[in-house]
């Protein structure tokens, strides 16, 4: 009850994620491009009204008519039409071009897709050579062979083309899609006896519908740009007024009268830059942005190094002071994740760093071994080896740190394995970096490692490939690896948490056997109070950035002073209750 | 007593990879029960196949042997129609809150989806939400809510929610607290108990961890590659196991307090010794 009481949940009080719609309309090059296209598409529709000539009403007198005459304000081409209502109806071509050309691609790619990513692999098969089938078609030629077929009208055209379009759509939609599937809530969908059909709608394309939507903007842009294609190369009736058509027209009295070229030029111009444009500044709002990195900032190295000292005795190995780590949030100021910790670390201990997800501690880890994102500001503090500052040193001087005195063993140790080398030429490269031997000594050394962390083949085992060894062997190598320079401390994040407690078990004693052989000390990185009470000798406990309680492992389990440890102590499951109620066999309510 | 899940040496195979590969079976033939309103605790290690029983019960996995008896209905081959219908009957509660609830749903629709394909009108499934939400300890307002805006162990009530939303007669928790904080962990396993002991709904209640299983079953049965090798009363299994396997797995797990842990540990290299030494005689030493 007093756990109850302690601590509530905290609500996550996060301002919630605009929706990517919200995001567009901030986003300047989303709103001048969909406004220009509004605009272009309204003047479109607007064509009856603003024209006084029929598209392919011609006038001798207009004839090549400069700029400005009387009725034709853009002048007259070539055969005597008002260029104006020219590129009025050819926006109107576009458009639909655009419009018949996309969905076509859309509803044969998004079902087939579907259809394809979520069913078997037979299915999966069928679609999959029919789209790759499509894919090889020639397009523009397919177009213009099968001209007899569509008798010139852009229309059917545009059908054929969408098409032959619907194969990159149907990829995108089946790759999200495959993704998709597998995912808990799909599988808790089935379960909850929805129908294939509601998942698929509901949980499948509403999931997936960002890259479709971009996708669909970039296809518009496409499909307008074929069709003023065609009509440029004269494929297709002359008499619809299209840009391609006016361009070809204008193409012919270039050096006349240039400004015939350059309206249609210019308008399809800003027609498919904006679809483009606009189909990347949706990508960004769906698909986020990468920030940027910031450049960490200099530590404030005097108040730190005076602090340093103080504490630094002489068997000090690690001396944390008063550091703390930030992040730049949105709106640009930053938030610390890590409020001044303070840490010592004698050589040849072990120390607990516990706390639950989100207080800080791998940071804290990460800032020892000098490893943070690129995004992290240490705003200040101090962290000293053996009395030597490790903030500020350059990229180089921190290498060879790592490779010599500090080493590292990670929570997933499958990940940390390269899986196009083999195990052997992974630690060979290690050692070699850090020691500079010749390859035949690294080889004995290695094999001899492998040995030592009680892998029973290591000659196999050198040999191996990452995904032909099990996850403890994995974290055995990695061990291996990091005890190679016979470092004085270890940094260990979570080692054990992604293996089986069996497994678990055999690797902190090895980890124990290696840390009393080398006489090094180890920072091991956890929430399990289990482990800590397995190897660690010292304990300090974290709470949202900060330490709220350092000590003997032994006190702290007996006694702990703060609340919040007590508290964590207290929801340990203990290892002597068992469930001991009835189970309510006789379960009267009249179900059915 | 007539059990309301009966499992009867159920096999499970994958396709292999590759080209004509040969299938891998992961379950060899397993049996087991679970009574209305009892808890089956089902602890294995990663591989041991633990999930796949799980995930075969829910028919999200085709058994390639043995049957599936739901009320004494054989369940193992049903149709898509008829395994639409079990919905109404059992459940699930997933390990990961993150991935198990749809993103982009408020939590209002995810738990009333359900209920509305199983032909309930909109006003009674929202009433049968509020309800639901109440149950689990989360506040009313969370309904129009996002999950993302939730943290793991509220997440989770969301699911146990979801579960419990056409009230079944059976829920199959895969892992349901290993993804949450310890002090999350605690409270979620008392909410599965309270849960029980209202609605008298039955768990399968897979997991890698002794002590959660000990914590909320009535019985555990311990898998090990592909076979269940021991089942019985929560209290034997866990504290008197009878299997080298269990006993093992028992002494893996570290207590949470320095002193007990040392005994623990010296009685774990005990029992490793002894197992070696009888591997020896048998003649059958681990390569």
């Amino acid at each position: 009850m007093s756990v109850e009481e302690l601590i509530v949940e905290p609500a996550q009080k996060a301002a919630p994620r605009k929706s990517p719609w919200r995001k567009l309309l901030e986003d300047p090059q989303a709103v001048v491009t969909a406004s220009l296209l509004l605009v272009i598409a309204i003047l479109g529709i607007l064509t009856p009204l603003l024209t006084q000539h029929g598209p392919n009403e011609a006038s001798l007198d207009a004839i090549n008519a400069p700029m400005g005459s009387p009725g034709y304000p853009l002048g007259g081409d070539q055969n005597g039409q008002d260029i104006l209502t020219r590129l009025l109806h050819s926006i109107n071509t576009s458009m639909i071009s655009g419009l018949i050309g996309t969905s076509v691609a859309l509803a044969i790619g998004v079902t087939f897709g579907l259809i394809g990513g979520y069913y078997g692999r037979k299915l999966q098969g069928a679609t999959e050579w029919v789209f790759s089938l499509i894919m090889t078609f020639p397009g523009i030629l397919l177009l213009i062979i099968l001209m007899p077929l569509t008798k010139g009208d852009y229309r059917s055209t545009m059908l054929i083309y969408g098409v032959l379009l619907s194969p990159g759509i149907y990829r995108i939609v089946r790759n999200q899609v495959v993704g998709v599937k597998n995912e808990l809530f799909v599988d808790a969908a089935k379960v909850s006896g929805l129908s294939d059909l509601r998942i698929l709608a509901r949980h499948v394309l509403f999931v997936v519908r960002g890259p479709i939507i971009i996708a669909a903007a970039f296809l518009g842009g496409s499909a307008i740009g074929l069709q003023s294609g065609l009509a440029f190369l004269g494929v297709g009736s002359n008499t619809i007024p299209s840009f391609g058509a006016m361009i070809a027209d204008g193409f012919l009295n270039l050096y006349e009268e240039p400004t015939q070229f350059l309206w249609p030029s210019m308008l399809l111009g800003v027609i498919t830059a904006s679809m483009v444009l606009l189909g990347n500044a949706l990508r960004d709002a769906f698909e986020g942005v990468r920030p940027k990195p910031v450049k960490r900032s200099v530590v404030k190295k005097q108040a730190a190094q005076t602090g340093a000292r103080e504490a630094t005795g002489p068997e000090v190995l690690l001396s944390v002071r008063d550091l703390a780590i930030a992040y730049r949030t949105p709106s640009g100021e930053l938030k610390e994740v890590v409020k001044g910790v303070n840490l010592t670390l004698d050589g040849g201990h072990t120390l607990g760093l516990v706390g639950e997800s989100g207080s800080g501690k791998t940071q804290t880890a990460f800032a020892i071994l000098g490893v943070l994102p690129p995004e992290a500001v240490i705003t200040r503090g101090s962290i000293t080896l053996n009395g030597r500052e490790l903030l500020g040193l350059s990229e180089r001087e921190l290498r060879d740190l790592r490779g010599r005195s500090i080493a590292y063993i990670p929570q997933e140790p499958m990940s940390n394995l390269d899986p196009s080398f083999s195990v052997g030429d992974q630690l060979i490269e290690g050692i070699r970096a850090s020691a500079g031997m010749p390859a035949k000594e690294a080889k004995e050394r290695v094999l001899a490692l492998l040995k030592r962390v009680g892998i029973q083949d290591p000659q196999r085992t050198f040999n191996s490939y990452p995904h032909q060894i099990s996850g403890g062997m994995a974290q055995r190598v990695l061990i291996a690896g990091a005890v190679a320079s016979r470092p004085k401390l270890l940094i260990a994040d979570e080692p054990t948490t992604a293996l089986d407690v069996t497994v678990q078990a055999e690797i902190l004693d090895l980890l124990r056997d290696l840390q009393a052989e080398l006489n090094m000390a180890v920072l091991l990185v956890t929430h399990n109070f289990g482990v800590v009470a397995d190897i660690c000798d010292r304990i300090a406990v974290m709470q949202d950035g900060e330490i709220v309680e350092s000590g003997k492992a032994l006190d702290i389990f007996a006694a702990p002073d703060h609340p919040y440890t007590a508290m964590l102590l207290n929801s340990i499951l203990d290892e002597y209750t068992v469930r001991s109620d009835a189970p309510m066999a006789t379960h009267n309510t009249a179900g059915k | 007593m007539s059990a309301l899940l009966n499992v009867d040496a159920l096999r499970v195979a994958y396709p292999g990879r590759g080209f004509r590969a040969k299938p891998h079976e992961v379950l060899h033939g397993v049996s087991l029960a679970i009574a209305e309103g009892e808890t089956l605790g089902v602890v294995g290690e990663s591989g041991s196949g633990k999930t796949t029983i799980g995930r075969a019960v829910l028919g999200l996995v085709k058994p390639s042997g043995g049957r599936v008896l739901f009320r004494d209905k054989d369940i193992t081959h049903v149709t898509p129609k008829q395994r639409r219908e079990l919905a109404k009957d059992i459940q699930v509660v997933f390990q990961d809150p993150y991935t198990s609830l749809n993103p982009s749903m408020t939590v209002g629709d995810i738990l009333s989806e359900p209920l509305v394909v199983q032909g309930q009108s909109d006003k009674d499934a929202r009433a049968r939400v509020g309800m639901l939400l109440d149950q689990v300890g989360l506040p009313a307002d969370a309904i129009e809510r996002l999950p993302r805006e939730f943290s793991g162990g509220q997440r989770q009530r969301v699911a146990i929610a979801r579960a419990l939303a056409p009230k079944p007669k059976l829920i199959v928790c895969d892992e349901p607290v290993s993804a949450l904080d310890l002090s999350t962990q605690a409270r979620v396993l008392d909410l599965f108990v309270d849960i029980q002991r209202q609605t008298g709904v039955a768990y399968l209640f897979v997991s890698h961890d002794l002590t959660v299983v000990r914590h909320v079953s009535h019985r555990v049965s311990v898998v090990y590659k592909g076979d269940i090798v021991e089942t019985g009363s929560a209290e034997q299994v866990t504290s008197e196991p009878e299997h080298p396997y269990t006993q093992r797995l028992l002494l893996a797990a570290p207590i949470a307090d320095p002193l007990e842990q040392e005994k623990r540990r010296a009685e774990r290299h005990r029992l490793m010794e002894r197992h070696r030494e009888q591997d020896l005689q048998a003649g059958a030493v681990r390569a």
